[in-house]
C-alpha cells in the first residue's frame, strides 16, 4: 500500500449523529468526506497539484488529497480530489420552502376536480423564451409522460394543450386568454447565464401589466427551478427535477379548490 | 461476425416505397422557390455584407424581388439582368438597392438566353471555389490519413465563438475527430443568417460565416499540431437551411446536420417551406462533400424510444430517399438514430444494438450518425458515465460510423471541458478494447435481438405503406412522426414559397450536381485502392 491514501490514524472525532453539527458522511459518522473535481487553466505540473490543493483547503477541506491529476489541453488541467469537510451545518435551523402536497394518483385527480369543480380544468403549457427544448413540458404533459407517470393530457378531466417550444411570452399569453386557462405551466430547460430568470420575470410584468397575474395559476418546472425560486419570481410553484405530472396535477387540484373556498 | 438475418424483402420493399413517397412530395416542391433558397443563390454569386442597419445584403435584395413580386424568376435572373444591362457585379448591385439607388424591376430588359450565358458563367466560378475547398479536404485527408473505427464527435456551446475555440482545441487534443459547435437557441427561427463574429449566445452561438472561418481555421492550426484532420460540423436547419450550406461550402465545414423533417416537427416551421430548402441545401452540401447528419434521433426524445423506433427506420428511408433526390451520395448521408430506450426496461441494451446493427445492416455504405442517452440522464453523473459506457460499446460493435459522445453531465450543463475529456477517454477506451468484437461474435438466429430487429423492420414498412397511401404532408399532418402535428399551411415561413415563373433561372443545379458526381467518383476510387493497398500487405 503507498503511503498516504489512507489515514490509519485512529478517528479522533465523536461518532455519534449530531443535527446541529451535520457534515458529510463517508464511511464513518462524521468524518466528513468528501469528493470534488475541477479543471484550471494552467498546465499539468507539480505546482499546479499544488495549486488544486490549496484551494481545496480554501474551500474548507482538510487534508485534501488529489487522487488524480492530467492535462487537458497545453493550458489546462484536471483533478479529483478527496478531502475532509471542516464545516458543519445546523441541521434544525433549515427552513426550506418546498411544494407540500400529498400526490394523489390520476384517477384521484379527476374525481377531484369531478366532485370540487364539476368541470374540467383548463392547462396550457409551453417552454417559452428562447429555449427550444420541449422534454419537461413533454414529460408532464404529453400523454404518454415520463418514467411511468402519466401526462396531463391523459386526465379525463383535464383538458391539457402543449404549444411547444420558443414560445414569446406575449403569444403565451394571448393563448392562455384565448383558451381561457386555469393554469399556465412554464418549462425552462437549457439555460444560460440566468436568461431563464429575466424570461420568467418578464412574463410576470406581461401579466400584472395587463391584470392577468391573479386570474391564472402560474406554475414553472425545470432542472434550475426550485419551489423557493417560483416565489422569488412572483410565480404559484416551481417543480424542480424528480417531478412527475402527479405532483402538478395534486397541486393544481389542492391550490384550485384552496382558491375557490377562499373566493365563496 | 455479429450478423441479423433480416428479412431482406422487406428491406427493398420499404426502400422502394420511401422512394414512391418522396417522387411524389417532391413533384409538388419542385414547383417552388423560397426566400432562403433564392437568398443562398445571392450568396453563391458573391453578395455579402449587411447594410447600415445590419441587415444582410441577401435579405435586401430579395426582401427588394418579392416586394415587387418578381421573386417567380429566380433572383439570379434579376442580377444577371443588372449585370448586362448596367455593367454591375452582383455585390454592387445589392449596394445600390440598399441605398434606395436601384430597382431591379425598372433595369432595362435583357435577352434571357444571354442572361442564362452569364448566369451559367458566374455560376461555374462560384463552385470553382466549393471545388478547391473540397480538394483542400482530400489532400489534407490523404496526409494525415484518417483512423479506423468511428469518429469521435463533441459539442462546443459556450456562446462565444472565442471560447468554443479554446474548447475545441481543446477536445481536438484529447482525441476528438469532429467538433460541432451548437447554434444558440431560436435561430432556427430567425428569416436571415447574423453576421461577424459573435460572442452571446443561448445554449450555444451564433451559426455566422465569420465563426465558421474563426473555428475553420483554429481546427487546421490543431489538426497540424496533431498530424489529424479535424472536422467542423455546424447546423444546416432551420429558415436558412440553404444559406448555411453555401456557408459551410465556402468555409469548408465538414458535417451539417441537415433533416428532411426536422424544421417540421421540432421547430414548426411550414413543411412546404422546410421541404424545398432542403432539397437545395443538401445538393449545396452534396457538392461541397459534406456529410449531412440527419435528425431522427430527435424523435426519441419526445417519443418512447422502444415503441417508437420503426419510425426512425421509417424516416431514414425517407431522409435516403429526399437525399439520392437532391444528388447526395450514399457516402455522405450520416442518418440518425439514437440510443434512448429506458434503462430500466429489461434487454434494453439487446433492443439498442438490434436497432444499432439493423440501420448498419439497412444502410451499409453510409455513415450512420449514433447519438448518445440523454432522456433518461437525471444528474446522476455516475449512472451517466455507465449509460455511455453502454452505449459506446454498441456504438464500437456495431461500427456505427459518427459517433456522437455521451456526457455525464448531461441534463446538468452544456459540456465542460473536463466533461468533454472523460467522455473521450471512455469511447477510446471502448474502442481499444473492443476493436474486433463486433467481427468476432454471432448473433443468435432467431434470438432476441434478431426477432426484434424484424419487427422494427414490419412496423416501419407498413408506415411507410400507409404514409405512400396517404402522402407525406398528411401524415405530418395527423402527427404519425414523433407524435406532433403540423398543418400544411401552417406554421413559420410559409409566405417565403414562391412558385416559380416559366423562366425561373437557378443557374446552380448542374454544375452542383457535377461536382458532386466527380467528387463522389474521387471517393470511390480513393476507396478501391486504399483497399487494394491493404490487400497487398
Amino acid at each position: 500500500m503507498s503511503s498516504g491514501l489512507y489515514s490509519t490514524r485512529k478517528a479522533d472525532f465523536d461518532t455519534t449523529l449530531d443535527l446541529t453539527q451535520l457534515k458529510p458522511y463517508g464511511d464513518t459518522m462524521n468524518d466528513g468526506k468528501v469528493q470534488l473535481s475541477f479543471t484550471l487553466p494552467v498546465s499539468d505540473s507539480d505546482v499546479a497539484v499544488e495549486a488544486a490543493k490549496q484551494l481545496a483547503v480554501k474551500m474548507g477541506l482538510v487534508e485534501p488529497i488529489v487522487s488524480y491529476h492530467a492535462p487537458l489541453d497545453k493550458n489546462f488541467s484536471f483533478y479529483v480530489i478527496y478531502g475532509v469537510l471542516g464545516h458543519v451545518i445546523d441541521y434544525t435551523q433549515i427552513h426550506v420552502n418546498s411544494v407540500e402536497v400529498a400526490a394523489m394518483t390520476m384517477d384521484e385527480t379527476d374525481s377531484f376536480i369531478q366532485q370540487n369543480f364539476g368541470r374540467k380544468i383548463k392547462v396550457l403549457g409551453a417552454s417559452t423564451g428562447t429555449d427550444a427544448h420541449t422534454v419537461g413540458i413533454d414529460a408532464i404533459m404529453n400523454m404518454k409522460g415520463y418514467a411511468g407517470h402519466f401526462g396531463l393530457e391523459r386526465y379525463n378531466m383535464i383538458e391539457a394543450l402543449n404549444l411547444g417550444s420558443q414560445v414569446t411570452n406575449e403569444d403565451f399569453i394571448r393563448k392562455a386568454v384565448e383558451f381561457d386557462a386555469d393554469v399556465l405551466l412554464v418549462s425552462q430547460t437549457v439555460t444560460q447565464k440566468n436568461v431563464h430568470i429575466e424570461n420568467l420575470t418578464e412574463l410576470v410584468e406581461l401579466l400584472e401589466a395587463e391584470r392577468l397575474r391573479k386570474r391564472f395559476l402560474l406554475i414553472i418546472g425545470g432542472p434550475r427551478i426550485n419551489h423557493e425560486l417560483a416565489k422569488e419570481l412572483g410565480c404559484d410553484a416551481g417543480f424542480g427535477p424528480g417531478k412527475f405530472a402527479d405532483d402538478v396535477a395534486s397541486f393544481i387540484c389542492e391550490e384550485l379548490a384552496a382558491r375557490k373556498q377562499q373566493n365563496s | 461476425m455479429a450478423k441479423l438475418r433480416l428479412d431482406e424483402g422487406k428491406v427493398s420493399q420499404a426502400r422502394e416505397t420511401a422512394r414512391l413517397i418522396v417522387e411524389d412530395t417532391h413533384n409538388y416542391t419542385e414547383q417552388f422557390t423560397t426566400s432562403t433558397v433564392e437568398r443562398s443563390i445571392c450568396r453563391l454569386l458573391g453578395i455579402d455584407g449587411v447594410d447600415a442597419m445590419g441587415v444582410p445584403l441577401p435579405n435586401v435584395v430579395v426582401d427588394h424581388l418579392e416586394s415587387r413580386q418578381l421573386l417567380g424568376h429566380g433572383a439570379a435572373f434579376w442580377l444577371g439582368q443588372a449585370a448586362l444591362s448596367l455593367g454591375m457585379p452582383p455585390q454592387e448591385v445589392a449596394q445600390s438597392i440598399s441605398q434606395g439607388e436601384l430597382d431591379l424591376s425598372q433595369v432595362d430588359p435583357v435577352d434571357p438566353l444571354e442572361i442564362q450565358l452569364w448566369a451559367e458563367q458566374v455560376a461555374e466560378e462560384a463552385v470553382a471555389k466549393i471545388h478547391h475547398n473540397r480538394i483542400v479536404r482530400e489532400e489534407k485527408l490523404l496526409e494525415y490519413g484518417d483512423h479506423g473505427g468511428p469518429l469521435i464527435y463533441v459539442i462546443v456551446a459556450t456562446g462565444n465563438i472565442y471560447e468554443d475555440i479554446i474548447q475545441a482545441r481543446a477536445a481536438a487534443t484529447q482525441g476528438a475527430d469532429i467538433i460541432a459547435v451548437i447554434r444558440t437557441t431560436g435561430q432556427s427561427l430567425l428569416d436571415y443568417v447574423p453576421y461577424g463574429a459573435t460572442t452571446e449566445g443561448f445554449g450555444g452561438t451564433m451559426a455566422t460565416q465569420e465563426n465558421f472561418r474563426l473555428m475553420r481555421a483554429a481546427l487546421d492550426e490543431v489538426g497540424e499540431e496533431l498530424g489529424r484532420y479535424i472536422r467542423l460540423c455546424n447546423y444546416c436547419s432551420g429558415l436558412c437551411m440553404p444559406e448555411i450550406a453555401v456557408m459551410g461550402a465556402l468555409e469548408r465545414l465538414d458535417v451539417m446536420l441537415n433533416d428532411a423533417l426536422y424544421g417540421i416537427l421540432f421547430r414548426d416551421i411550414n413543411m412546404q417551406r422546410t421541404l424545398i430548402d432542403q432539397s437545395f441545401s443538401r445538393l449545396i452540401n452534396a457538392a461541397a462533400g459534406i456529410i449531412i447528419n440527419t435528425g431522427e434521433d430527435n424523435y426519441l426524445t419526445t417519443a418512447d424510444a422502444y415503441e417508437e423506433a420503426h419510425t426512425v427506420l421509417a424516416s431514414q428511408l425517407i431522409n435516403e430517399q429526399f437525399a439520392l433526390k437532391a444528388g447526395l451520395p450514399e457516402e455522405q448521408m450520416g442518418l440518425g438514430h439514437a440510443f434512448e430506450i429506458n434503462p430500466d426496461l429489461k434487454n434494453s441494451f439487446l433492443y439498442e444494438f438490434a436497432q444499432a446493427q439493423m440501420a448498419r445492416q439497412i444502410f451499409p455504405n453510409a455513415p450512420l450518425k449514433y447519438m448518445p442517452p440523454t432522456k433518461f440522464k437525471t444528474g446522476n453523473i455516475f449512472k451517466a458515465f455507465v449509460q455511455d459506457t453502454l452505449f459506446n460499446i454498441v456504438t464500437v460493435t456495431s461500427n456505427q460510423e459518427i459517433h456522437l459522445l455521451g456526457m455525464l453531465t448531461e441534463a446538468i450543463h452544456t459540456p465542460l471541458m473536463a466533461d468533454r475529456a472523460l467522455a473521450i477517454e471512455n469511447a477510446r477506451y471502448v474502442a481499444t478494447s473492443m476493436a474486433d468484437f463486433g467481427q468476432d461474435i454471432e448473433l443468435r438466429q432467431g434470438g432476441i435481438m434478431e426477432q426484434r430487429a424484424n419487427q422494427v423492420l414490419d412496423l416501419a414498412l407498413d408506415l411507410l405503406l400507409s404514409i405512400y397511401r396517404d402522402g407525406l404532408f398528411h401524415t405530418i399532418e395527423e402527427g404519425r412522426f414523433a407524435g406532433i402535428k403540423r398543418p400544411f399551411e401552417g406554421g413559420k415561413g410559409l409566405s417565403g414559397v414562391v412558385l416559380k415563373e416559366e423562366q425561373y433561372l437557378n443557374p446552380f443545379i448542374q454544375p452542383l450536381l457535377e461536382e458532386s458526381r466527380l467528387g463522389s467518383e474521387r471517393y470511390h476510387q480513393h476507396k478501391a485502392r486504399s483497399k487494394q493497398g491493404e490487400n497487398y500487405e
